[in-house]
């Protein structure tokens, strides 16, 4: 698959001041900092999650866990697409009764990675509340499933691609919309 | 990336990447194990058959649990109460099986090489859980697991394998396994069980009929069980075998300090190991009964898991494109 990049969505400062503002919502919505766990969906809302942690860290001094979710065998597709995708391990530390997370991730499209995450946390117990802070709602959902900590919403056509590149892992920092041309 | 693998019949024709993937699988199935909840639903709707011709509790009972933590069903087969008793041949039975359309078989057999023969004839992934006195992979990649986790690598150790070498598949697919990450190996055991020919299965291997020499500066220690119907050809009586070949923690104390003892169970406490050294610190018993599950879960996923090569792909689920 080729693709084309259209144009970009977010500048490095921009995607820094959305994290910087996400922060600061999460932690006024929530009745307190130190009952919020952030859960960052591999790969990339791993990384969204530890900034977010990061800022809240420095304007609020309380520490808020960050934990790793691996959502491959929670998903709704694996049977149609040949070999088994790889797993990975899912790394949360504190447990997760009766806490207030939130799910992170980058791009919030059908939804349905999201409600693979649901699923997987619950494997691990009862969180009190669960909501979500995406970079990126592209619209397209295909159930019923929202963010309440958007970054920015972008309207998108099927055949585009809203790709989120980090800086830890690849190389540079912006969020671009491309085509798929092939 | 593991190509994809039609079948797991023994270590000999896996090569490093794909056994260090299969390690590497094995850990999330490892931290699963801890979940409150262990129960997936990634192989909802697919049938395993556990066609077992062989007695065997802990295999069988390992495997059963791995299919059903992923959300599997199985068909469960046993040789003693099976038609087998009745004279059906090995073909019709699994091809019997194979009419109730399982989507993957583990199976265990006292002929070598029968998995392969199966193998060969079903649509399916065919695991071995061990055949005659060939190859029991799912052990060697638990063993190996247990291994790099507790000594941080798998590659270049000191291994000694002690028993009773020449009857024991779990020892060759150890071999064929160790081999291949650097292991300098040695087998011990007295001469009947451990003969001259079994030097030629890998480079880096030699023989030893004495066990003091033998644990000298080892960094895994291997137990094999002793099958005691076989103390019987020729006669070696179980005083004779303690008294040679017994793991006792005063021998143990000729490895290295922080060496491991594996053994793959059921234990003989007082004829191969002492039951000091099966409680003690050293022994990694329990584990590799844990990874033995992880492992089996893994290979479960990825080989039944996966569609058929030829099967209608309906069209691919849209994705963002991320990881």
């Amino acid at each position: 698959m080729r693709v084309v990049e259209k144009r970009q969505l977010l500048s490095a400062e921009q995607i820094n001041r959305s994290l910087q503002r996400l922060s600061h919502e999460i932690v006024e919505k929530s009745a307190g900092a130190n009952e919020i766990g952030l859960i960052g969906i591999r790969r990339r809302g791993v990384y969204l999650a530890e900034r977010l942690a990061g800022h809240i860290r420095a304007f609020s001094q309380a520490e808020v866990p960050v934990g790793i979710l691996d959502i491959t065998l929670y998903r709704d597709d694996l049977s149609t697409i040949g070999p088994q995708p790889v797993v990975q391990s899912t790394e949360i530390d504190f447990p997760v009764d009766g806490r207030d997370l939130v799910i992170i991730d980058d791009v919030l499209y059908t939804g349905r990675t999201i409600r693979a995450a649901m699923n997987g946390l619950f494997d691990l117990g009862r969180p009190k509340r669960v909501r979500l802070c995406v970079l990126i709602d592209r619209g397209h959902r295909e159930l019923p499933i929202e963010a309440t900590f958007i970054g920015r919403s972008v309207e998108t056509s099927d055949t585009e691609i809203v790709e989120v590149r980090l800086s830890e892992v690849d190389g540079e920092e912006r969020v671009v919309l491309v085509d798929r041309v092939d | 990336m593991l190509q994809r693998l039609p079948h797991l019949l023994g270590i000999e024709d896996l090569n490093r990447e794909q056994i260090t993937f299969i390690l590497d699988q094995a850990k999330p199935f490892q931290e699963f194990q801890r979940y409150p909840l262990k129960k997936l639903a990634t192989l909802r709707g697919k049938t395993v058959a556990i066609a077992f011709f062989e007695p065997s509790t802990r295999t069988r009972i390992s495997f059963a649990t791995a299919a059903a933590r992923l959300g599997a069903d199985t068909m469960a087969f046993q040789a003693e109460s099976s038609s087998l008793k009745k004279g059906e041949s090995l073909v019709d039975t699994v091809r019997t099986l194979e009419a109730m359309r399982p989507d993957g078989m583990v199976m265990r057999h006292s002929s070598s090489g029968a998995p392969e023969f199966v193998a060969s004839r079903l649509d399916i992934p065919v695991l071995n859980a061990g055949d005659g006195t060939h190859e029991h992979p799912t052990q060697g990649l638990l063993d190996a697991l247990t291994i790099r986790d507790r000594k941080g690598k798998l590659d270049g150790w000191n291994v000694t394998i002690l028993g009773d070498i020449l009857h024991s598949r779990v020892a060759r697919s150890n071999i064929h396994l160790l081999s291949k990450f650097g292991a300098r190996i040695t087998l011990c055991g007295p001469a009947m069980w451990v003969p001259r020919e079994l030097e030629n299965l890998a480079p880096n291997l030699r023989r030893s009929l004495h066990v003091e020499e033998a644990l000298d500066g080892a960094d895994v220690v291997m137990v094999l069980r002793v099958q005691t119907e076989r103390l019987h050809e020729p006669a070696l009586a179980p005083e004779e075998y303690i008294q040679g070949y017994q793991l006792t923690a005063e021998r143990l104390r000729l490895a290295r300090e922080d060496a491991i003892v594996l053994h793959p169970g059921p234990m003989n406490r007082g004829l191969e190991i002492e039951s000091a050294v099966a409680d003690g610190e050293q022994s990694a018993v329990l584990e590799q009964v844990t990874n033995g599950l992880a492992i089996r879960m893994a290979l479960l996923y990825h080989l039944v898991g996966a569609a058929a090569v030829d099967a209608p792909h309906p069209a691919k689920e849209r994705t963002n494109a991320s990881d």
